[in-house]
C-alpha cells in the first residue's frame, strides 16, 4: 500500500476575526475528503507508538485504515471498541502530547492528524447513525451507581451498561456533563456534541438522576443499603483557587470556575436567560492552562479586550497547544513571565487594575523539574483591567468527602486510589478523575473511569470475565 | 420532581412555597439551603430550608419578591413543578448543647431563622426570639414563633406593630437586664447582623450569622460566594452558611452583593414589563 506523502492536512476553521465574535465551533471538521487523504499519510506501523501514547489506547492504526478505505462505520467501531466517547475525546485531547507526540510521522515531518481523524469518524456516525448503540452484554442484574458525570463518571458508566451492568449516574447539576458542560465553552467542544453522548448512554440503559448532590443527599452507605453493588466517584476537582494577594475580594474578580459556569452551563451570553455576567472592558486573565484560555476566549467573545497574565513563558504553558494559537488569532493579549502582585479597587470596592511584576525563570529547575519563576526587582507595574479571572487550578470537591468521611484522602484532599483497579480505602468503593489526580485532563480521567469499569466488573465477577 | 405543594403570601412581599423534596426533607437541618431554578432559562438563586417534614416529604422555602428569580416563582402555583431544587446545601447550624439562646431574625431572616428556634425549643432549651419588621403589615410568622420559643419579642421600625426600634437594641436591653445566653443567633439583612454582632461583642458571646453572598452552583465549585471571615477566605457554600459574627468582613460582603444590581433591577422592569405585554394580551383576548 502507498503512503501519501502529503503534509498534514489543516483543519478548516472558522476565520479568527468572526468567531471571535460568536460562540460556534472554531475547528469545523474534515470533510470525508480531508479525512480519506489525512489518513492515508499514516505509515500503517507494525508496533504502533501511537497506541501507546493514548490513555485509553484507542486502536490508532486499524481505525486509520478504516478511514482511509472510506469505512467511517467500520473506523467508528474500532474506536468505540476501547473508547466511548470520541466525539469529545477528538476534541479536547492534547493529542500533541499522547498519540500524535508518538507517531513516526512526527519525527521527519508532521505527526498524522490522529486526533482529527478521530473528532471525523465520530461525528460522521453522529450525522448517519440509525440506531442508537446496544449494550454488548445482557444485563447481569447488578447495580452500580457512578457519582459525577463528567468525563470520568461517563466512560465509566458508558463500559458497564456495555457490560450489561445496571448503572445509575448522579449528577448534582441540572445537566448532565461535568466540565464538559460547565467548563468547556461552546466554541471548543459544542453542549449538542455532549448531549449526543448523554443520548447514547440512556440508550445503554444508563440511569440518570440529576440535582443529587451524593454526600448531602446520600451517604455511600445508602447507596449500598439501596441496593448498589459498587460506586464510582468522578467527582471532580471543583473548589476553585486563588492567589491570595490583595483585592481578590473586590467586585469584578471572579474564579476561571464562576466565569465560565455563568458563561457556558448558565447561557449568561444569551439573549433571554437570567444569569447575569458583567460587561467587561477589558479583562485579565491569570494563569496559563486549558481552563484559562477558555475564560479568556470567552471574555473575548462577549467583547472585552483580553490579557492573559502567566508567570513562566510561553513553552510552559500547560495549555493545548491548539488553544494558544487559536486564542492568539482572536487577538487575545499575552504576557508571559508576567504575575498579578494585587488586584487594584477604584474606590468603590470595584476593580480598576491589577499590579503587576515581572518574572525571570531560574537557570536551574525545581525539585519538579520546571524552571521557578522568580521576581525580577523594581519590574512593578500596573495593567488597566476592570475584571479580572483567576484560572489557577482547583482542588476537589469537598462535598462527596461527607459520604464517607472514612475514604482515605492525601493531604490535598483527593481520594486515595490503587493505581491498577481504581479502588480507594473501601471495598466496593472506587474514585477516578480530577477527584484523584487533582485538576488534570479529560481523557486521563476517561481513561481513570474506564479502568474502575474493569475493576467493578471483575470485583463483581462480572459478565466480561464470565463469557470469555 | 419538586411539585408546589402549598404557597401563599405571608405579606405583601414574602411568599411561603412548600416543596415535594422527600429525599431533601429526609436530610434537611437547620441552617442548610436548596438552590433553586425556576425554568430552563432561568439562573440559580440559594434558598435557606425554612421548615421540613420527612414525613409529609416536604421542605419549605421563603422568599421575598425582590428579584427576578423570586418574582418568576411567584407565577407558580399548588401542582405546578418548580424546574431544579438541590439540596440540602451547607453546613446545618451547630445548635448541639444549647442551653439558652436568642434567636434574631430580620425581615424575611425570620423565615431563615425560625427552623433553628424550633429545634432548639424542642430541644428543650431556653429560646428568645427577637424579630423585627420595618412596619406592621410586615410582620409575618408570629403564630408559628410564639409556638416555638420562650418568649417572643416583636420589633418594627416605626413602632406601628410590637416595639419600637431594631432587634440589635432589644439584644442589647435583654442582655442588660442581666439574661445570659450561650448563643446568639441573627439572619437577616448584612447590617442588621452585624448591628447585632457588634452588641453581643462586648459580652464576649457567641454570636453565629447566616451568610447570604450570591450563588451560582452552591456545592463549592464557582468560588463565587467567597467572604473573608477571621482574614481567611471562605466559600459560604461549604463552609458556611454560618459563621462566627465577630470575625464575618461585612463590608466585602456587602459590597460583594451588590455586584448585579444593576442589572437585576434591568431583569426585573424587562419581566414586569413582558408580565404586563402578556396581561394586555390577555385582556385583549377576553374583549374579543
Amino acid at each position: 500500500m502507498a503512503f501519501s506523502n502529503a503534509p498534514r492536512t489543516p483543519m478548516p476553521e472558522q476565520d479568527p476575526v468572526i468567531r471571535a465574535c460568536n460562540f460556534k465551533e472554531v475547528a469545523l471538521g474534515y470533510t470525508e475528503e480531508q479525512a480519506k487523504g489525512e489518513a492515508a499519510r499514516c505509515l500503517q506501523c507494525k508496533n504502533p507508538l501511537c497506541v501507546q501514547g493514548c490513555p485509553v489506547n484507542v486502536r490508532i492504526p486499524e481505525f486509520i485504515a478504516k478511514v482511509a478505505e472510506g469505512d467511517f462505520e467500520g473506523a467508528y467501531q474500532v474506536i468505540t471498541s476501547t473508547n466511548g466517547l470520541p466525539a469529545i475525546s477528538g476534541r479536547v485531547c492534547p493529542q500533541e502530547r499522547q498519540c500524535e507526540a508518538k507517531c513516526v510521522r512526527g519525527i521527519k515531518g508532521e505527526a498524522v492528524a490522529i486526533g482529527r481523524l478521530e473528532r471525523f469518524v465520530a461525528d460522521w456516525h453522529l450525522a448517519h447513525q440509525t440506531s442508537h448503540a446496544v449494550p454488548m452484554y445482557p444485563n447481569n442484574y447488578r447495580h452500580v451507581a457512578v457519582v459525577g458525570s463528567g468525563p470520568a463518571g461517563l466512560a465509566c458508566a458508558y463500559d458497564l451498561a456495555n457490560w450489561g451492568y445496571s448503572v445509575t449516574l448522579f449528577e448534582a447539576f441540572h445537566t448532565v456533563g461535568g466540565v464538559l458542560v460547565y467548563g468547556i465553552p461552546e466554541f471548543r467542544l459544542p453542549k449538542s456534541i455532549v448531549g449526543k453522548t448523554v443520548e447514547e448512554l440512556r440508550a445503554l440503559g444508563v440511569q440518570i438522576q440529576t440535582n443529587m448532590v451524593v454526600g448531602r443527599v446520600f451517604t455511600l452507605e445508602e447507596l449500598f443499603e439501596q441496593g448498589y453493588d459498587a460506586i464510582f466517584l468522578g467527582t471532580g476537582a471543583g473548589l476553585p483557587k486563588f492567589m491570595g494577594i490583595p483585592g481578590e475580594e473586590l467586585a469584578g474578580v471572579f474564579s476561571a470556575n464562576e466565569y465560565l459556569t455563568r458563561v457556558n452551563l448558565m447561557h449568561a451570553w444569551e439573549d433571554g436567560y437570567d444569569t447575569p455576567i458583567p460587561a467587561s472592558r477589558s479583562v485579565a486573565v491569570v494563569g496559563g492552562g486549558n481552563v484559562a484560555m477558555d475564560a479568556a476566549r470567552c471574555a473575548r467573545r462577549l467583547g472585552a479586550e483580553v490579557h492573559v497574565v502567566y508567570r513562566r513563558d510561553q513553552a510552559e504553558m500547560p495549555a493545548r497547544a491548539e488553544e494558544i494559537h487559536h486564542a492568539m488569532e482572536e487577538g487575545i493579549q499575552f504576557h508571559f513571565l508576567t504575575n498579578p502582585t494585587a488586584v487594584l479597587n477604584d474606590g468603590n470596592g470595584r476593580v480598576k487594575g491589577i499590579s503587576c511584576v515581572q518574572m525571570a525563570l531560574s537557570e536551574t529547575p525545581d525539585e519538579k523539574g520546571r524552571r521557578a519563576p522568580m521576581v525580577v526587582p523594581g519590574s512593578d507595574f500596573v495593567m488597566d483591567v476592570d475584571t479580572v479571572i483567576m484560572a489557577l487550578g482547583t482542588s476537589p470537591n469537598p462535598l462527596i468527602r461527607m459520604a464517607d468521611p472514612t475514604i482515605t484522602v492525601n493531604n490535598r484532599g483527593c481520594f486515595v486510589v490503587d493505581e491498577e483497579t481504581m479502588q480507594t480505602s473501601r471495598e466496593f468503593v472506587y474514585a477516578g478523575g480530577d477527584a484523584v489526580t487533582g485538576a488534570a485532563t479529560v481523557i486521563l480521567a476517561m481513561g481513570a473511569g474506564k479502568r474502575a469499569a474493569k475493576a467493578i466488573d471483575e470485583k463483581l465477577g462480572g459478565n466480561r470475565c464470565q463469557l470469555h | 420532581m419538586p411539585i408546589i405543594v402549598t404557597k401563599r403570601a405571608l405579606n405583601p412581599v414574602v411568599s411561603l412555597m412548600e416543596l415535594e423534596c422527600p429525599a431533601i426533607a429526609k436530610k434537611a437541618l437547620p441552617g442548610q439551603f436548596v438552590m433553586v431554578r425556576v425554568d430552563e432559562k432561568g439562573e440559580r438563586i440559594p434558598l435557606t430550608i425554612s421548615d421540613y417534614d420527612s414525613v409529609r416529604g416536604t421542605i419549605t422555602i421563603m422568599y421575598q419578591r425582590i428579584g427576578l428569580t423570586t418574582q418568576k416563582m411567584d407565577l407558580l402555583n399548588p401542582g405546578d413543578i418548580l424546574l431544579d431544587v438541590v439540596g440540602p446545601l451547607g453546613n446545618p447550624t451547630e445548635l448541639e448543647g444549647v442551653k439558652r439562646a436568642v434567636v434574631i431574625g430580620g425581615g424575611v431572616g425570620s423565615a431563615i431563622a425560625y427552623p433553628q428556634a424550633k429545634y432548639l425549643y424542642a430541644a428543650g432549651a431556653h429560646v428568645d426570639v427577637i424579630i423585627g419588621f420595618r412596619s406592621k403589615e410586615l410582620v409575618f410568622m408570629e403564630e408559628s414563633f410564639r409556638r416555638n420559643c420562650t418568649n417572643l419579642y416583636i420589633t418594627t421600625d416605626d413602632g406601628s406593630y410590637g416595639e419600637q426600634g431594631f432587634v440589635n437594641q432589644k439584644l442589647e436591653q435583654l442582655l442588660a437586664e442581666g439574661n445570659q445566653y450561650d448563643l446568639v443567633l441573627a439572619i437577616g439583612p448584612v447590617p442588621m447582623m452585624r448591628a447585632v454582632s457588634n452588641s453581643t461583642r462586648p459580652h464576649n458571646l457567641k454570636t453565629i450569622v447566616s451568610l447570604n453572598p450570591i450563588m451560582v452552583d452552591g456545592t463549592g465549585m464557582c468560588g463565587c460566594c467567597r467572604c473573608t471571615v477571621n482574614g481567611e477566605t471562605k466559600f459560604a457554600c461549604v463552609d458556611g452558611p454560618d459563621f462566627d459574627g465577630h470575625q464575618v468582613d461585612y463590608e466585602e460582603l456587602m459590597n460583594r452583593l451588590s455586584v448585579y444590581r444593576p442589572q437585576e433591577a434591568e431583569a426585573v422592569e424587562k419581566h414586569n414589563c413582558n408580565l404586563q405585554r402578556q396581561a394586555d394580551e390577555m385582556k385583549k383576548g377576553e374583549d374579543r
